[in-house]
């Protein structure tokens, strides 16, 4: 079969979108004015400014209204105190710490940890540096052939975040822990993550990290090296994100992230995941609980470009009182990448008639020797099921709760190492309860 | 200890009468028998017993123990002692069958307002009760019947009977669809809840299951309401002649 890749989808040229794309910039500036990340940030600018910043009509956002992602100021967004331990509290774990998207050496672990190199992204001036391989390369690499601005925006304008370099097994977590101060806080992070041959990390992320957040993440999985990812998303009711991972794989290595979301006006979470070395694995999957105003949107596009790899996309949502749920996923298997595994399902659980699921499972098959599958559901909660559980005693709250627990089990698994997964199941339960109580 | 009477019962979305006027009184410690034709209403009557949606009482009363039930959500039926084994019981993908019966438990000991059992000793309480049953431990870490086969699905039922210890034990059709050795276990499963305290309402198709779970009292139902009350030469006179017989007589 021939190759004939789809075109880049173009933004097209609009009047409303050059003015919005000015205003934006015109309040923003260069991340930084010195050192290696200079170019790649002028780069990523040439990028914004040619394509500019979504519009409704744009084909992936055509259910996500971009205005208040790419508004001047950030609407502002309440701080949310809820009366419980942090998330990963009790993990042993390197902490690091930033207050509205600032980091803070106070509250933060020393950036200190065996066959890992941690440093502050605006601390790295030199003119010479690994990440300048990096930064806002692999976000480059995934503006084609679906254009994303607000990860080019992101390179340009980012005023923190972290460039991790991992050599060995990591033996502990590197937990990102994002604070919410300011009802007005407009936070933009950049993390570049490069896992060399055989190298091995688990990151942590979790928490609101402003009113207004916009992080991307490069990830460089080398040969035979592994990256996981589990991140929990703040709970702010108001707080609005914009979150790119950007991965590239290489030969038998593992990506595996997990993401869960509760609560949060808008979040737009993307993914894109290029497969380029043999028997590469990644694994994307989101759990999220929407209840009233509550957009999430997650979007992924993986790639296969090598021989006998697997990916799988694992989506599930929990809607209730007009939330909305978005997944817009796609895999492409290109010319020569044979023995292709793919798999992709996105499910919505509608606890009422008001809340809206909307899903676009694309393929895109140029090789022939593939085997890909994908699947899209929405529905209520099974009232058989319900009335089995409560025939047996269970009250009705409860079963409801077991079977919310049950329909999102699916994508809990997808995170690896147990005590996390158990820690994230008990505070999904511990969440649903007090919701119902 | 469980009084029907003058029970009508219509589907609640459709105007189609199903009970049509059913009497019967259950005693503590007796084994009642319904047998009937496909179709003339068995499974209705444990469904409003147990207090499923869909249809609508228009008529008649059914009290436990002196409790109105129909007034009773399904947990609250349960928690007062009814227990219904389904003849088709739900698959639940995604909940495991040990968190399922551990929240049950403790679900109906709240209620009661007794004390949650102990980690520890539920799982030995299971260990022992699936035994008897040959449910192995394999089974138990699975989701609720997914995957489960015909008999092990039945024997599941009785496992979660056996557990709960309620007080009206109501069968519907639990021998459909079990060979004669999985038909043994389930009985002696049954059999072995037998008790002063305890009453049983056994729904089925075919005398077999009577061999081994022996009644004090056979009905007959059919089109909606009891026909004929006997004792387990009943159940054998149908088992020979058929229900055309009886219904026959009825009209
Ligand atoms: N939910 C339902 N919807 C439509 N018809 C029903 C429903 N439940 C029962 N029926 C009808 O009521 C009658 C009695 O059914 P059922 O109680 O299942 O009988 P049995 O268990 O004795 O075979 C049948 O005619 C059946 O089709
Ligand atoms: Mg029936």
């Amino acid at each position: 079969m021939t190759a004939i890749l789809s075109e880049t989808i173009k933004t097209k040229p609009s009047a409303r979108r050059d003015e919005e794309t000015a205003a934006r910039l015109a309040v923003m500036s260069a991340g930084a004015t010195e050192g290696w990340s200079v170019a790649n940030r002028e780069a990523a600018l040439e990028r914004v400014k040619s394509m500019g910043l979504p519009q409704p009509r744009d084909e992936y956002w055509r259910w996500t209204r971009p205005a208040s992602l790419i508004a001047p100021e950030a609407p502002t967004a309440s701080v949310f105190d809820p009366a419980e331990t942090p998330i990963f509290d009790a993990v042993d774990r390197v902490k690091v710490v930033f207050i509205d998207g600032v980091f803070s050496a106070e509250e933060s672990d020393p950036l200190e940890l065996a066959g890992v190199s941690i440093e502050r992204l605006v601390e790295a001036t030199s003119d010479i540096h690994w990440a300048s391989e990096l930064y806002g390369k692999l976000e480059a690499r995934g503006q084609s052939p679906v254009e994303r601005p607000l990860a080019a925006l992101n390179t340009w304008a980012a005023t923190d975040g972290l460039l991790i370099r991992v050599t060995g097994k990591a033996e502990k977590p590197i937990s990102l822990i994002y604070k919410h101060a300011s009802e007005t806080s407009d936070a933009t992070l950049h993390h570049v993550i490069k896992l060399e041959e055989g190298a091995e990390l688990t990151l942590l992320e979790n928490g609101p990290a402003a009113a207004r957040f916009n992080k991307v993440m490069e990830v460089d999985v080398a040969d035979e090296a592994r990256f996981h990812h589990v991140r929990a998303q703040g709970r702010d009711h108001e707080r609005r994100a914009a979150t790119h991972i950007f991965a590239r794989l290489g030969r038998e290595s593992l990506f595996k992230s997990f993401t869960l979301t509760a609560n949060g006006v808008m979040t737009r979470n993307e993914a894109v995941i290029e497969l380029l070395g043999d028997d590469a694995m990644a694994h994307v999957a989101g759990a999220c609980m929407g209840d009233g105003d509550f957009h999430h949107d997650d979007t992924v596009f993986v790639t296969h470009d090598a021989l006998n790899c697997e990916s799988r996309q694992v989506f599930k949502k929990v809607l209730k009182n007009g939330a909305q749920g978005i997944f817009q996923g796609k895999i492409l298997v290109k010319d020569g990448a044979q023995k292709t595994d793919g798999y992709q399902i996105s499910q919505s659980l509608l606890l009422d008639g008001d809340s809206t699921f909307l899903a676009k499972p694309e393929l895109e098959i140029y090789a022939d020797d593939v085997a890909c599958s994908h699947g899209s559901t929405s529905g209520a909660m099974d009232e058989e099921a319900l009335f089995y559980l409560r025939s047996r005693g269970v009250p009705m709250a409860e079963a409801q709760n077991l079977m919310v627990i049950a329909f999102i089990a699916e994508a809990l698994d997808e995170i690896e190492d147990e005590g996390l997964r158990a820690e994230l199941l008990d505070r999904l339960t511990g969440w649903l309860d007090r919701r119902r109580g | 200890m469980l009084e029907i009477k003058n029970l009508h019962v219509k589907l609640e979305e459709e105007d189609k009468q199903i009970l049509k006027g059913v009497d019967l009184t259950v005693e503590a410690g007796k084994v009642h028998a319904i047998m009937g034709p496909n179709g003339s209403g068995k499974s209705t009557l444990s469904y409003v017993l147990s207090g499923r949606g869909g249809y609508e009482v228009t008529e008649g009363e059914a009290t436990l123990l002196g409790e109105d039930l129909l007034d009773m959500d399904p947990e609250e039926r349960a928690a007062a002692g009814v227990f219904l084994a389904f003849q088709y019981p739900v698959e639940i993908p995604g909940v495991g069958n040990m968190t399922f019966l551990r929240t049950a438990v403790n679900a109906q000991r709240k209620a009661r307002g007794e004390e949650e059992i102990s980690a520890a000793d539920f799982l030995k309480l299971v260990r022992e009760k699936a035994k008897t049953l040959k449910i192995d431990a394999e089974m138990l870490k699975r989701p609720v019947n997914v995957g489960f086969s015909g008999g092990e699905k039945k024997r599941n039922e009785i496992l979660q009977m056996a557990m709960l210890e309620p007080k009206l034990c109501i069968l519907d059709e639990t021998d459909s669809g079990l060979d004669v050795d999985a038909m043994k276990l389930v009985s002696d499963g049954v059999n072995a809840l037998r008790d002063e305290g305890r009453g049983f309402l056994v729904i089925t198709h075919y005398q077999r299951l009577l061999d081994h779970i022996k009644p004090d009292v056979v009905h007959i139902m059919a089109d909606g309401r009891i026909i004929k009350t006997g004792g387990p030469e009943l159940a054998l006179e149908v088992e020979q002649n058929g229900y055309a017989d009886l219904l026959a007589e009825v009209q």
